[in-house]
């Protein structure tokens, strides 16, 4: 095994380097191909972060919508007496209620208003973001806000400043202003960057129909439902089912999933992902192919002269190993130089796991493609070395 | 009694099935090499000496008869001891496609040693004092690419022996090469062939090429019709006296 180890890796890095800008071509080949996958798979990772980031980074377990609302939050009610039964519920932690909006925040000077998720919470529950700069939220009826990461970057307000932002309740435009108290890490929604307000300012200042405007009864879109033990999860959301009329619950998984559109561009971005992996196993597969067959003759000599076929075929692995190696390790690295030069509101980001799979991915597609080859370099008889079939 | 043939066959047949019938590409031929002796096989196209050269090679099975290399029927091997055979045994240079075009002069000689996983120091010095003997001292490092046709030929012929095989094989050495480097190969094969002791065999077409071979065998539709043992006998070949 060591020997066959040994004589195949000594042809097949032998050949490369003796014909190392052929095979560097095709290296160049397969990193343009990773340079496009791992960009696919980062949009795809940035796009869906604007949609999820807040849900996704939610400290909770369970969402509790209105029954029958198919887990869309825009299209549920919870009114408050929902928020005091689901605590009562053996296992729940904490609740919090949250309302979605969306709202214009106006900037100072000519810059173009910015279109941001207005977001209630309830401060010191479940649902309120943790500041990474400032201090959380006071009251529950406080004109401050918490802005996240994007919508500082994108405005430039900062701790301290006042943010103006305007609604339109029945058929007047209003405008509030509020103090900004902290800054959150990324937390987008709905594709927007986001603000928090303490839930009442939010039932308060949120856009209303003119039969709202007069309502006192504050409703939230659905309740943030925090458990005691985060193992105990389909126990607490059967009995929640049970004990509290009128509502339904999902998990963090299962919201996101039902997240308007979420799941169409996520599976359009893997669709387009999986078909560029698809076009490198044809370029890899269809080189390789045609490169043994113009080596029929010489591998013809290599098995008369006494190579076996456990090394013809290894040093054929062996080689489309290393060249898709290099075009990963290429592309990877152009990949990270593109990635320095985007601005911070384009929605790409680089994620642990999802660049790691994209990697495994391409770095299979080699060894997959390079099988026919291989297959094929196998069967040569060695006749062919003296010119006989 | 010692076997004193380093290889010897025993009625050896190939048939093959055309749409014309069964032919016999190689019909019942015996012979024997000894050690150190060199032996041309010539005829005419499709007399079957290219078929019968890749039986002694281990490249091709017979359909009946033994081919004893040292002892051992090749004729009763599987695939996997033939391979092991003609890496061990055997020695060999081919018409085209010789050598092996991505590595050097030197890198192809050892082959066969690292092959055979006895490239050590010794190896690889006795590589280079054969390229050297060959007259390619100032060639070591070139690539096939880089050599002209009688280079690439004498590399092959180091390559074939290199590994001290018993039996050398030589599948019209002298094809792509002008009369004069013809004569030089083919004097230098017979040269190390007699030094080293080994079996040698030669395929050729170019009946001038036998001034330097100790016997020619020559085949005819499959047969081995006539044999030329005598100086005198191949000289008169040599010279066109017969055929």
């Amino acid at each position: 095994m060591k020997q066959i180890v040994e004589i195949s890796g000594f042809l097949a890095l032998k050949e490369i380097w003796r014909n190392r800008s052929r095979f560097l071509l095709v290296s160049l080949v397969i990193a343009l191909i990773t340079l496009l996958v791992l960009f696919i798979a980062a949009l795809g990772e940035g796009l869906g972060n604007g949609n999820k980031e807040y849900i996704a980074k939610l400290d909770a377990e369970l969402i509790a919508y209105q029954s029958k609302s198919d887990f869309l939050i825009a299209a549920s009610r919870l009114s408050k007496d929902r928020l005091a039964a689901i605590r009562r519920v053996e296992g729940v932690a904490d609740v919090g209620m949250l309302g979605t909006a969306n709202a214009t925040l106006i900037l100072p000077g000519d810059v173009e208003p910015l279109k941001v998720a207005l977001l209630g919470v309830q401060p010191g529950h479940t649902g309120e973001p943790a500041v990474v700069q400032g201090q959380q939220l006071g009251t529950d009826l406080s004109d401050e806000v918490i802005i996240d990461k994007n919508t500082a970057l994108r405005s430039d307000l900062k701790i301290g400043d006042d943010l103006t932002l305007r609604v339109t309740q029945g058929t007047q435009d209003e405008f509030y202003t509020l103090r900004i108290v902290g800054v959150s890490d990324g937390q987008q929604y709905s594709l927007q960057p986001s603000v928090f307000v303490p839930f009442y300012t939010w039932d308060r200042i949120k856009p209303k129909s003119e039969a709202e405007i007069n309502s006192s009864n504050p409703v939230a879109n659905v309740i943030l439902i925090k458990l005691v033990d985060p193992a105990a999860i389909e126990e607490v959301s059967a009995s929640i089912v049970s004990q509290v009329n009128n509502v339904e619950t999902a998990t963090l998984k299962q919201a996101i999933n039902a997240l308007p559109g979420y799941s169409a561009q996520q599976s359009t971005l893997n669709l387009q992902g999986g078909f560029t992996l698809f076009i490198g196993v044809l370029v890899i597969g269809g080189f390789f192919q045609i490169q043994i067959l113009q080596k029929v003759a010489q591998i013809g000599v290599l098995k008369a002269i006494g190579t076996s076929n456990p090394i013809v075929a290894m040093a054929s692995i062996l080689q489309i190993v290393v060249v898709t190696i290099v075009g990963v390790a290429i592309g990877g690295f152009m990949t990270f130089l593109f990635s320095l030069s985007f601005p911070p509101t384009v929605p790409i980001v680089f994620n642990g796991t999802t660049t790691a799979i994209a990697v495994i991915a391409l770095l299979l597609i080699g060894p997959l493609s390079g099988l026919i080859s291989t297959r094929y370099a196998v069967r040569i008889e060695p006749l062919k070395a003296l010119g006989l079939s | 009694m010692m076997n004193t043939y380093a290889l010897e066959t025993e009625i050896v047949t190939k048939t093959y099935q055309s749409e014309s019938g069964v032919i016999n590409a190689v019909d019942e031929v015996s012979l024997q090499v000894k050690p150190g002796e060199f032996v041309a096989l010539v005829g005419p196209s499709g007399s079957g000496k290219t078929t019968m050269l890749s039986i002694l090679a281990a490249l091709l099975k017979p359909t009946s008869g033994k081919v004893i290399l040292d002892g051992q029927d090749l004729a009763a091997m599987n695939e996997v001891d033939r391979v092991a055979m003609r890496r061990n045994k055997i020695g060999f240079t081919f018409q085209a496609n010789n050598l092996v075009p991505y590595l050097s002069a030197v890198e192809n000689v050892e082959l066969m040693l690292r092959l055979n996983g006895r490239l050590d120091k010794t190896g690889k010095m006795r590589s280079r004092e054969l390229l050297a003997r060959l007259g390619l001292s100032e060639r070591l490092h070139n690539l096939p690419g880089q050599m002209s046709g009688g280079q690439q030929q004498r590399v092959a012929i180091a390559r074939a022996m290199i590994h001290n095989p018993s039996l050398v094989l030589a599948d019209e050495p002298t094809a792509s090469l002008d009369t004069e480097r013809a004569y030089q190969v083919v004097e230098t094969f017979a040269g190390l062939i007699h030094e080293q002791n080994r079996a040698g065999i030669m395929v050729t077409h170019d009946l001038r090429m036998c001034e330097y071979v100790d016997r020619v065998l020559q085949m005819r539709d499959g047969k081995l019709v006539q044999i030329y043992s005598t100086k005198s006998e191949i000289m008169e070949l040599v010279k066109g006296k017969h055929d």
